[in-house]
């Protein structure tokens, strides 16, 4: 597997530097408080037929006047004429954009960045761990293990969010069940309904017995999650090289070219967001870097 | 003298100063807006210059940490002064940049994107640590996979006469980062300054069409011996040097180490270092919407990794204290820049170090983590 840069390589080098190209929100599902997703089609026929994306990439979605946010794509990569994003209105352009109404126009650049190893990965028993909005991310490598189920091992998912009212997509775990994919679902509080498992993500990995060397991890989630479910993949030998981890950063072109979203020698923006753990493992420990 | 003589690529040829205005004269001929260093307002900017007059003869700067003054001491040199607070960084990469503007059009935005558009720039007086630091910009700027339209138009066209440095200022260390005192990179003319006469040395097939028609001499042996001998005594003189022998590694194997948070307590996080540093890429877009919302232009305008809001995202602020901003700033520019390009993003201009407000030096503090690390 190489060490972090599944990334397309154009032929010609690109020269548009912030231009979008405009996309209809044809729907907006509310998954959460304060979390939608929005399902994006582009206006011009011919930027949606040319239009493909990986798991794990991401889109610069922007709003005229306010500026605009990474976010990543949340839909099934089968069908990319309808491009999901699951966004949390934290920001100041995400609550602009939570003012938008089905039929409102966005700017959209991309996608961008590194992706989860699908390729590699088959054959491997894949362990999908992630925390709140860091589900999203990886919706697209859960729809294409589902397209695609005869080529990989045994899948978990294990997920966590705040409260009960917090988990996206609940609706969805059981026809992920159905598919294959082991679900285990923990919060931190817990409500007076929650009949499932209370506590942190990484305590999830002592559910279930995994074959470690024929493993893969793929994570995504707060940054003290991240950290402790590698801590966990380590502990029970799944090689560094087998453990994916996607990061976040302020980021304002997507092309390694604004300096932002730098974490050491990394732009996390092309050379991420998805990376092997061994190539972050010098820069990872280190406080505020 | 045959008015369609012209010297060779990679000769050297001598020509009484007075030509010079000549070949100014020339270079404008030819549709370059010609830019050199220049004193206005009582202090040293690069600026459009007409004629040798325009140039600060007489003028020499002296610099250290948080300290610049320009003297007046009456010399007969012009190319003598060493930099103020501007780079040609301003040129290639302005601080300002319209990238596209939108109008609402009957509820749809439409977008008119200016194409990137830069006079031929005529750079007079690049030195070794300034051509240095657009060699590194190249590398930010212009790669395989992405070229920013902006940087290149304006790159493409620049004509660069160098000059190689004869007097360095107290704050300056190119000669540790190896980018001078003499130009070492890629220009068009390379100018030594001798007391009667300018050496030029050819370096492109441009730099030989402007001198062509221009009564210039071969450089004799004599005149190239004394600017070898003043290009020697300026290594001697640099005010400051930098051990570069174990970096990268010095930094990035001590990335949480104390000294940082000393370097800290003293820093001021005023971005003053990032924006007089020639190698510093860091950029920001902003939109300005219209009162009305029905219009908005949005600009590419130059940020600093110590501006708070640089790391700042919805889960909180990466690096939210000063000595953390510091570290990325250092650690960047003698560290992680060699694994992204290549090359460090210091070329030992000296200018962060003299237009620090806390008098913070690059080297002192890279010599002084080394001290503590043994």
């Amino acid at each position: 597997m190489a060490a972090h840069a599944h990334t397309h390589s154009p032929a010609s080098p690109s020269e548009r530097l912030l231009e979008p190209v405009w996309a209809q929100v044809m729907d907006i599902t509310n998954e959460a408080e304060g979390i939608s997703t929005y399902w994006l089609k582009f206006t011009d026929p011919a930027v949606e037929a040319a239009y493909t994306f990986e798991p794990g990439q991401f889109n610069m979605v922007y709003l005229p006047g306010y500026g605009e946010a990474a976010i990543s794509i949340s839909s099934n990569p089968a069908d990319p004429t309808l491009v999901g994003h699951t966004i949390r209105f934290v920001g100041n352009v995400t609550r602009a954009i939570s003012r938008l109404k089905v039929g409102d126009v966005v700017g959209v650049r991309g996608p961008f960045g590194s992706y989860w190893p699908m390729k590699e990965m088959e054959g491997h028993d894949v362990i999908i761990a992630c925390g709140g909005i860091g589900l999203p991310p990886l919706r697209p490598a859960i729809y294409h293990i589902m397209n695609n189920r005869e080529k990989f091992g045994k899948v978990y998912l294990l997920y966590g969010a705040r409260t009960p009212k917090d988990l996206l997509y609940p609706t969805e775990f059981e026809e992920w069940e159905r598919a294959g994919i082991q679900v285990q679902v923990t919060v931190d509080r817990a409500d007076e309904d929650w009949q499932g498992q209370v506590g942190v993500v990484p305590m999830l990995f002592y559910r279930f017995r995994m074959d470690a060397p024929n493993s893969v991890v793929l994570t995504c989630g707060p940054e003290i999650m991240i950290r402790f479910v590698v801590y966990e993949g380590l502990a029970r030998r799944v090689p560094a090289e087998q453990i994916y981890v996607s990061l976040e950063r302020n980021m304002k072109c997507g092309q390694g070219s604004c300096g932002h979203c730098q974490l050491g020698p990394y732009f996390i923006c092309k050379d991420g967001p998805v990376f092997r753990f061994d190539a972050l493992q010098p820069y990872f420990n280190v406080e505020e870097f | 003298m045959p008015s369609d003589r012209s010297p060779e690529i990679g000769s050297t040829v001598s020509i009484q100063k007075h030509i010079f205005n000549a070949l100014l004269e020339k270079l404008k001929t030819q549709g370059y807006e010609v830019v050199g260093p220049h004193v206005e307002n009582e202090t040293l900017v690069y600026a459009p210059i007409q004629k040798l007059e325009d140039l600060p003869r007489g003028y020499v700067t002296e610099q250290e940490a948080g300290s610049f003054r320009l003297v007046y001491t009456g010399h007969t040199r012009y190319f003598d002064v060493i930099p103020g607070a501007q780079s040609w960084k301003q040129f290639l990469f302005p601080s300002h940049a319209n990238l596209f503007n939108l109008k609402k059009v009957n509820g749809a935005w439409e977008m008119e994107t200016p194409k990137p558009t830069a006079p031929a720039y005529a750079f007079i007086g690049v030195r070794g640590c300034e051509l240095a630091a657009i060699q590194i910009q190249d590398n930010a700027f212009l790669r395989s996979d992405f070229t920013d339209p902006i940087y290149r138009v304006a790159r493409e066209k620049a004509f660069i006469l160098a000059v190689n440095c004869m007097h360095p200022a107290g704050t300056c260390f190119c000669a540790s980062m190896g980018t001078g005192p003499r130009v070492e990179g890629d220009a068009d003319l390379t100018l030594t300054e001798l007391e009667d006469v300018f050496l030029l040395n050819v370096g492109s097939e441009l730099g030989r069409n402007i001198l062509a028609g221009l009564p210039y001499e071969s450089a004799s042996a004599f005149v190239l011996n004394a600017a070898n001998r003043g290009l020697e005594r300026a290594t001697l003189q640099m005010g400051r040097s930098m051990d570069t022998s174990d970096l990268p590694d010095l930094i990035l194997n001590n990335l949480d180490h104390p000294h940082w948070r000393a370097i800290g307590e003293r820093c001021l996080s005023c971005a003053n270092c990032t924006q007089v540093c020639p190698t510093c890429f860091c950029w920001d877009a902003t939109d300005t919407l219209s009162l009305d919302g029905n219009q908005t232009r949005r600009e590419r305008v130059w940020d600093s990794c110590f501006n708070p809001g640089y790391s700042y995202q919805a889960g909180g602020n990466t690096r939210p204290t000063i000595h953390s901003r510091y570290r990325q700033w250092m650690s960047h520019k003698l560290g992680t820049w060699k694994v992204q390009y290549g090359t460090f993003g210091c070329t030992g201009c000296g200018r962060c170090i003299t237009w620090c407000p806390a008098a913070i030096d690059i080297t002192v503090e890279v010599a002084d983590l080394r001290k503590e690390i043994r």
